[in-house]
């Protein structure tokens, strides 16, 4: 029967196909109570089943090494660490003698227990252990059971993953070039799955409630990643709409790739930078074949989720060396971390804070946990070798924080010249404008740093006082509001006044309803997500300079948002979501 | 049986990395060894338990040793607590 459900839409495209469903493995308690005399047996099936998990996952993690790199492989070292623990392992071997249970009884109550334990937990990050306690327990059961559950690495045919949530190791083993979707019952847009499903470019819709379990292997199901929509069995017309959709999509895409290698330029020839952002450095591929010209910002912040201990230098320069080696010369803007107070890296202690948004975060946590800061700066420092890498620092509320943001990266320069290792001396840095009090103080910025970013997100945020993901206030989150544009303007004044250059990578700067707008107002680099870069590229090369600059002047002058509203509208010949 | 009330003095309390230093110490006693908070009781030699205890700073929590090295385990735990793990603060 023809179902329709809607998700959180975290990757674009649209893709029909079968359906393979990771069954949930939650592990039923049963009680299995076995006879003296097959005890010992019991327990030394257990523990073949823990030594064949333990040779899986060191088999995997060398794989996962090997073939993509060392940071998707850590999340094994801290599950090797799960399985040695004796709560998993001897207690378990205990109670099987002393309850004369099945090894499946007190192992599965056992997990389940711990599971239960680390979910009760306030904190966020021992609370995302359960997945990891989880995904263990799951690992050895099948060794215990030997349950044959397909394995994710041999998938034989294109399917559409649905599962309860997909866990790194899931994402790592899957035979990628299989997998032509992904839809889950949990997940949000920066949760685990949605970062990876962009990465690979495949559609993906993530919160779906119970999905999971109302779909069956090999159903037709259509998933439409733009829209957050899934159909179950679809129906002709379905089908029909759905394929003229995706052959749109194809040949558009097909359309758009031929601005690759076009320059994205005004047709009064006034070159803009155009670059994109990326979270893994898997994606530098993305940024070429969407005709980027370089990052414009790499978050570092994928890096250090889903694990139990922080990443040291070596990984971290890894990760960006790569990215930097890949796109050389264009250049790879590199962010340093834009941690929140109260997520992710709550192992470091963080005290909950009841506004996170104005609370310890960023370059705040960054300064005042050197032992965090210093690994990623000499990091950063070693990828720049090539000399294509600049250093970004968010969330700067004003001079004092940027020059003891400098004086570290300082500190770590002359301790990287001590030893003797290799970097840029002249490294470009730059600061991110986002917050109120830095845009109002931009002119004596301007004079310390090589560049601004403009992060729209949180400079509206901050401006309007409006939290953009409460459902009360959203509508009332606008790029267009006076207070933002001019801003905007005199960011930019600032900044090349000094002869320095301004950028923008929020989202602002990948929607091209404001493309005009923002190159009429006189920023120099838009960064954007990589799918958005031929969009934007498109419409950069249908205007001219002089037109831009008209528009701008021209939001400029109103009073009103709903004033500004209505002329973009009629710039936009309707196409602009904020418009309306 | 010998038993110890202690309290978590270190700024980040039982975290990952205090209680990794912890388990370090319990695992080299033979006697068994259990962490209590209010009602929730933990294998002491045991990182996932002992997380699950989310014991911030402050927390007063009872070890239990049962074994033939009981004392000379309490005697070193109560040590390593006092002394903040390690961590200075």
């Amino acid at each position: 029967m023809r179902k329709v459900y809607k998700g959180i839409a975290v990757s674009s495209g649209v893709v029909i196909g079968r359906a393979l469903v990771l069954p949930d493995q939650e592990m039923l308690v049963i009680k299995k109570v076995v006879s003296e005399d097959k005890i010992t047996e019991e327990v030394i099936r257990f523990n073949a089943a823990l030594e064949k998990t333990r040779v899986e996952i060191k088999a995997m993690h060398s794989k996962v090494k090997k073939e993509i790199g060392g940071k998707h492989s850590n999340i094994f070292e801290a599950h090797l660490m799960i399985l040695g623990d004796p709560m998993l392992t001897t207690d378990v071997e205990k109670h099987i003698k002393s309850e004369k249970l099945s090894a499946e009884s007190v192992f599965s109550r056992s997990v389940n227990n711990l599971v239960e334990s680390f979910e009760k937990i306030e904190d966020e990050y021992l609370k995302e252990r359960a997945n990891d306690v989880r995904d263990i327990g799951r690992r050895v059961f099948k060794n215990l059971t030997g349950s044959t559950r397909e394995t994710l690495a041999d998938i034989k045919e294109e399917v559409i993953l649905f599962a309860r949530d997909l866990s790194p190791s899931d994402t790592v083993t899957m035979k990628r070039e299989k997998v032509k979707g992904f839809c889950t019952d949990l997940g949000g847009k920066t949760s685990h799955t949605a970062i990876i499903a962009r990465a690979l470019e495949i559609p993906a819709v993530v919160g779906v409630q119970n999905i999971s379990q109302n779909v069956s292997d090999g159903d037709l199901v259509v998933v439409d990643g733009s829209l957050g929509v899934i159909i179950v069995n679809p129906n002709e017309e379905d089908l029909k709409h759905y394929n003229r959709k995706r052959e749109d999509l194809i040949k558009q895409n097909a359309k758009l790739s031929k601005l690759r290698e076009l320059p994205a330029e005004t047709l009064d020839g006034y070159k803009i930078e155009l670059s994109a952002n990326i979270e893994i450095e898997d994606e530098a591929k993305l940024v070429v074949k969407h005709g980027a010209i370089g990052v414009g910002l790499f978050r570092t912040e994928f890096l250090f989720l889903n694990r139990l201990d922080l990443p040291n230098e070596e990984e971290q320069f890894a990760s960006y060396f790569r990215a930097a080696e890949f796109l050389y010369p264009n250049s790879v803007i590199i962010r340093t971390l834009d941690l929140g107070g109260d997520k992710f890296l709550s192992h470091l202690g963080l005290s909950k804070e009841e506004n996170p948004f104005l609370g310890l975060r960023a370059i705040r946590l960054c300064l005042a946990r050197p032992e965090l800061f210093k690994p990623q700066l000499r990091a950063i420092l070693r990828a720049s070798e090539l000399k294509n890498v600049k250093i970004m620092f968010p969330m700067i509320s004003g001079i004092e924080e940027f020059l003891k943001a400098k004086e570290m990266l300082e500190q770590a320069k002359n301790d990287l010249r001590k030893e003797k290792k290799s970097f840029d001396n002249e490294i470009d840095l730059g600061v991110m404008i986002e917050i109120p009090s830095a845009s109002l103080t931009a002119d004596i910025l301007a004079k310390e740093v090589d560049f601004f970013s403009i992060g729209s997100n949180d400079l509206i945020q901050y401006t309007l006082a409006i939290d953009r993901v409460n459902t009360n206030m959203a509508h009332m989150y606008n790029p267009l509001h006076p207070s933002i544009l001019r801003q905007l303007k005199r960011i930019v004044t600032s900044a090349h006044k000094e002869g320095k250059w301004v950028g923008m990578c929020g989202e602002m700067a990948s929607d091209t309803a404001f493309s005009a707008l923002l190159i009429g107002l006189g920023i120099d680099e838009l960064s954007t997500a990589p799918v958005a870069v031929p969009e934007v590229k498109k419409v950069l090369r249908s205007i001219t300079m002089s037109e831009a600059k008209k528009i701008a002047a021209e939001a400029l002058s109103f009073r009103t948002l709903d004033e500004v509203k209505l002329y973009m509208n009629t710039v936009n010949k309707g196409s602009c979501k904020y418009c309306k | 049986m010998a038993e110890i009330e202690v309290e978590i003095k270190n700024r980040l309390g039982l975290h990952l990395r205090a209680a990794a230093t912890l388990v370090k110490i319990t695992a080299l006693f033979k006697s068994d060894i259990f962490l209590k908070k209010d009602e929730d009781e933990v294998n002491g030699k045991s990182i996932m338990g002992i997380m699950t205890l989310a014991a911030a700073q402050g927390t007063k929590i009872i070890i239990k040793a049962v074994g033939v090295d009981e004392k000379e385990a309490l005697e070193k735990i109560k040590e390593i607590v006092d002394n903040k793990f390690g961590e200075g603060q």
